[in-house]
């Protein structure tokens, strides 16, 4: 007999209340509303816990690093009662053959119902032996353990797209999940790492929903990549207003405003970041003086300098989804995102607050 | 090759073979292959970094000032680390001085990936090899809780709490569904607690689990993000206003405060439960003092924490900079990373190809060609290894030497050039610590000692992250708030080549970065990171590694339960990701295939 969720929870003395708490904050931070709460607690206290093998190929371990971060709920509540991460090479006690007993143990008697987490991606040269496992190539471990899965999920950049190893010239050929597993459904969480609350977020959701959340045509939780950085930066009234840093430390850095001209991709990079923030909502790199450096993107690190001005993307509504901006990207070059940002500061001019005059009117 | 000694170690691979793969709760991928006597006493270690990503070849032609992302993402654990290296090759590259401020900030970041890190470390990545999570079902919470209140003043230490704890572990393991702790060693005679000290230790993991995220918190407020916070050549990116309209979107007095607690609880928890555990811990392992390896005989480190701004002179660093050779702890040699007969990287048993292998070479001129071959005598195939072959290429990580010796680095090699040094800021807590436990000076050439070391380094760290808050407070207050020099940042203004070195001190160890730039492009990269120098597989001369050096002569209660080999291997605390990358200067196709 295999406890539900809500036995587990119960069993490690989380009250009823409390419960109901959790259920409504994952509600709330799944954007769900207050109305889905019942409906979640219904779905963890019908169900018991599902088996997650969390495989770990070409990376940085920044994945389980940030996972471990996650403030609501908390990590410990997640590997520990709402899940069961029966494999995980970063954590986990046991090595060797014991180890590796495990995969074998979970594979075939959770045959179809565990999820398979994938941290960091396979390199198809050399036959795969430049990320070795247990001796033999990581690709055909990461091949074997997927067969029997029920879903995947994509942790970063990595498993997503390739990210840093995958970049020009790619000397492993470090290839995605998604190139070499082609039969089952995949969920890409994107980013170097992904946000904590972003990824226990999508864990809760296939656990309290028992399906995968709605991707986009990239495979990305329309959820949380639904929507770029630039629509909800809360510097981006400054960007409307043409008020821009132009140098590192400058009176305009010291004033918060807008980073764009210093190379933010916030404008071009569809993530939580300027929501959900980081770190139990501490801050994001534009709050904390950065340009996004677009680490959700695919391909971000063969996409010009950091600190270059985004320049090749059509203007486009606040209203635009990825998809769209995606085929855009494909079809049109360059027409600028200055553009955007004249057009912007011109509207609020004709509107009789230039610029200018906001500026002093700051003071 | 099957017997012959090195460095006072006696190798001999006639024994039966252990294979241990993959190493778990590290960063990376590891294999350790052992020989055991008939006293199953390992007489043969052979440590094996399996996998490589190319880094460096990846950031030819790039950007010089986008260097610090691309290396950043080498480790997510020692995050920050790296891209502090690499800002710091580029500034010496093209003499760039930055900021007190900046200094003060980058030093608070280090530090507090020093407090962050080894705090994981120790409780979840390393604890589990000494501490038996099934033991804890059978302790007494009134026991329990005695022996917390009789170490530490920590306030969740009551019976009741560890009861109920106990209650919930209890629960789980009945569960059957046992997570992260299935197959765990748990009842193997190398465990030494007694219950009510393994319940104690389990609370704590799960404390420290959930205080842990806290830590990162000052990366978020001045990096905007943990893992993998944002870094600038010629400063730090946050900008200070704490006077004037607009300062909500700078640093400003809410975010100084908020950075000021952080560092009070984290020095809080460090010396209220990671220092009274460690302790505890080690009462009961005192006998065992195994895994020394090459700490007493070989140690380096470069040294970190710049007290003032662009002073990189050993004087100027809170870490103490230097190396100990040949077991002479009376003396300790300077250490320049430029010298060419310093710092040289081998290859003849690595995965790689120079034109003549007897030789090593510095990494300003490092080359590096993948060539992926195994010994004749390896068993089984290419991609099915079943036990490598030590005499031929074995490794994906290259084996660097300092004049031609193998090095350990890290916090206990830190730790035994600051206490030669007569430094008292690491001599007197060290003598504390051997007279509480009542246990001499060689007892912290062990791996205990490792692990005791890294436990001193991160309430130093505590304290030190106070100190710079402090002084970035003063310089405030003096009425300075430049956090970046922006003279140099346009390509234009730099010179048509150049060069440079960084170093830090990483938790793991020391950790250098190499520059060449020109025409304002990356014309060659090369890092020398900790656990190339400790997971380091042998050289031409046949010199073992750290890793391999600190399992020889180790006793294994149970041959196929390798438990010492992951409480030493672990003690290092492994990252391969880092470990294993390197350049190509000329950019030549990377495809080698040669099985012999």
């Amino acid at each position: 007999m295999v406890e539900t969720f809500y036995e587990t929870l119960r069993r490690q003395g989380i009250t009823r209340r409390s419960f109901v708490k959790f259920c409504s904050l994952t509600a709330t931070s799944l954007g769900l509303g207050p109305a889905f709460a019942p409906k979640i607690a219904h779905a963890l206290e019908t169900k018991p816990r599902t088996p997650v093998i969390w495989l770990h190929g070409l990376e940085c371990t920044c994945c389980s690093e940030s996972f471990i971060r996650s403030a609501h709920p908390l990590a410990k509540d997640v590997v520990l009662s709402m899940l069961s991460l029966d494999y995980d090479d970063t954590l986990m006690a046991a090595a060797g053959h014991q180890a590796e007993a495990i995969l074998d143990e979970i594979t075939k008697k959770y045959k179809g119902n565990y999820i398979l987490a994938v941290e960091g991606n396979p390199p198809l040269n050399e036959d795969g032996m430049y990320c070795i496992h247990g001796g033999r190539p990581f690709v055909e471990v990461l091949k074997e353990t997927a067969k029997d899965c029920k879903a995947i999920i994509s942790w970063g950049a990595c498993a997503s797209w390739g990210c840093v190893q995958a970049a020009k010239p790619n000397p492993t050929q470090a290839v995605p999940v998604h190139k070499v597993i082609t039969d089952k459904p995949i969920i890409k969480v994107p980013g170097c790492p992904p946000i904590a609350e972003v990824m226990t977020g999508v864990v809760t959701y296939v656990l309290t929903f028992d399906r995968i959340p709605e991707l986009d045509r990239q495979g990305r939780p329309k959820m949380f990549y639904g929507q770029r950085i630039h629509d909800k930066c809360y510097r981006r009234p400054h960007f409307d207003a043409g008020q821009f840093v132009e140098q590192w430390d400058d009176d305009s850095a010291r004033k918060g405003y807008c980073l764009y001209k210093m190379g933010c991709k916030g404008p071009t990079t569809y993530n939580a970041c300027s929501t959900v923030r980081w770190n139990g909502g501490v801050s994001f790199p534009i709050q904390s003086g950065h340009g996004c450096i677009g680490c959700s993107e695919e391909g971000f690190w063969d996409k010009g300098g950091f600190y270059e001005r985004v320049t090749d993307i059509k203007q486009f509504g606040v209203e635009s989804n990825a998809d769209k901006v995606g085929g855009t990207v494909a079809a049109v070059a360059g027409v600028a995102v200055a553009a955007h940002a004249a057009v912007s500061a011109l509207k609020r001019a004709r509107s009789g607050s230039g610029a200018g005059k906001t500026e002093q009117g700051d003071r | 090759m099957g017997i012959y000694e090195t460095q006072g170690f006696k190798l001999d691979n006639t024994g039966k073979r252990v294979v241990v793969d993959p190493i778990c709760r590290i960063e990376g991928h590891l294999r350790v292959e052992v020989n055991l006597d008939g006293q199953n006493v390992i007489r043969n270690a052979v440590s094996t970094g399996t996998m490589w990503r190319g880094l460096e070849v990846i950031l030819k032609g790039r950007d010089p000032r986008d260097a610090w992302a691309f290396t950043e993402r080498i480790c997510g654990v020692c995050t920050g680390t790296h891209a502090l290296a690499s800002v710091r090759a580029v500034e010496d590259a093209l003499a760039i001085k930055i900021p007190e401020n900046a200094n003060s900030i980058r030093n608070i970041m280090q530090l507090n990936l020093q407090v962050h890190d080894h705090l994981v470390h120790f409780y979840h990545l390393h604890a589990l090899d000494w501490v038996d999570v099934v033991s804890a079902l059978k302790a007494d919470p009134k026991q329990t809780s005695e022996l917390a209140q009789s170490i530490s003043i920590w306030p969740m230490s009551s019976p009741g709490y560890f009861r109920d704890l106990q209650n919930r572990l209890k629960k789980f393991v009945e569960s059957g569904q046992l997570g992260p702790f299935m197959n765990g060693y748990w009842g193997n005679p190398a465990y030494k607690l007694p219950p009510e000290a393994n319940l104690m230790a389990v609370a704590h993991y799960l404390e420290a689990l959930g205080f842990q995220k806290e830590i990162v918190k000052i990366h978020t407020i001045f990096g905007g993000k943990n893992p993998h916070p944002n870094w600038l050549v010629g400063g730090v990116p946050c900008a200070i206003n704490v006077h004037d309209t607009g300062a909500v979107g700078a640093i400003n007095m809410e975010r100084l405060n908020l950075v000021s607690s952080i560092v009070d609880r984290s020095l809080e928890f460090v010396e209220q439960v990671y220092i009274p555990d460690l302790l505890a811990i080690a009462s009961f392992y005192k006998g065992w003092l195994y895994g020394g390896g090459l700490s007493s005989k070989s140690v380096l480190s470069y040294g970190d924490i710049p007290e003032r701004a662009n002073d990189y002179s050993a004087k100027n660093l809170l870490l103490p900079r230097g190396a100990i050779i040949n077991g002479d702890l009376t003396r300790v040699h300077e250490v320049d990373l430029k010298d060419p007969e310093q710092i040289q990287e081998f290859v003849i048993h690595s995965w790689y190809k120079y034109p003549d292998e007897a030789k090593g070479l510095h990494p300003f001129d490092g080359v590096t060609e993948p060539n992926f071959a195994l010994g004749k005598n390896v068993k089984g195939t290419k991609t099915n290894v079943k036990e490598l072959d030590e005499t031929a290429k074995y490794s994906w990580i290259k084996a660097p030497r300092w004049r031609g010796h193998a090095m350990e680095v890290g916090p206990l090699a830190r730790y035994i050039i600051g206490y030669v040094q007569n430094n008292p800021e690491f001599k007197e807590p060290v003598d504390r610590v051997l007279k509480k436990l009542d246990v001499p000076l060689t007892a912290l050439f062990s791996t205990l000692g490792r692990t005791a070391a890294r436990g001193l380094e991160c309430q130093w760290a505590a304290h030190k992250q106070k100190h710079f808050f402090d002084k970035l407070m003063g310089s405030l207050k003096a009425g300075d708030s430049a956090t970046a020099n922006v003279e140099k940042w346009e390509p234009a203004n730099w010179p048509k080549e150049a060069k440079g070195a960084g170093f830090a001190e990483a938790p793991r160890g020391a950790l250098g970065h190499w520059i060449r730039i020109k025409d304002a492009r990356i014309d060659n990269y090369q890092c020398v990171v900790p656990t190339t120098w400790n997971g380091s597989p042998r050289d031409p001369k046949g010199q073992i590694g750290a890793f391999e050096a600190s399992l020889m002569n180790t006793p294994v209660a149970k041959a196929d339960e390798p438990l010492e080999i992951l409480r030493t291997i672990h003690s290092f605390d492994p990252c391969l990701a880092c470990s294993t990358h390197v350049m190509s200067p000329d950019g030549r196709k990377l495809a080698e295939v040669v099985v012999r």
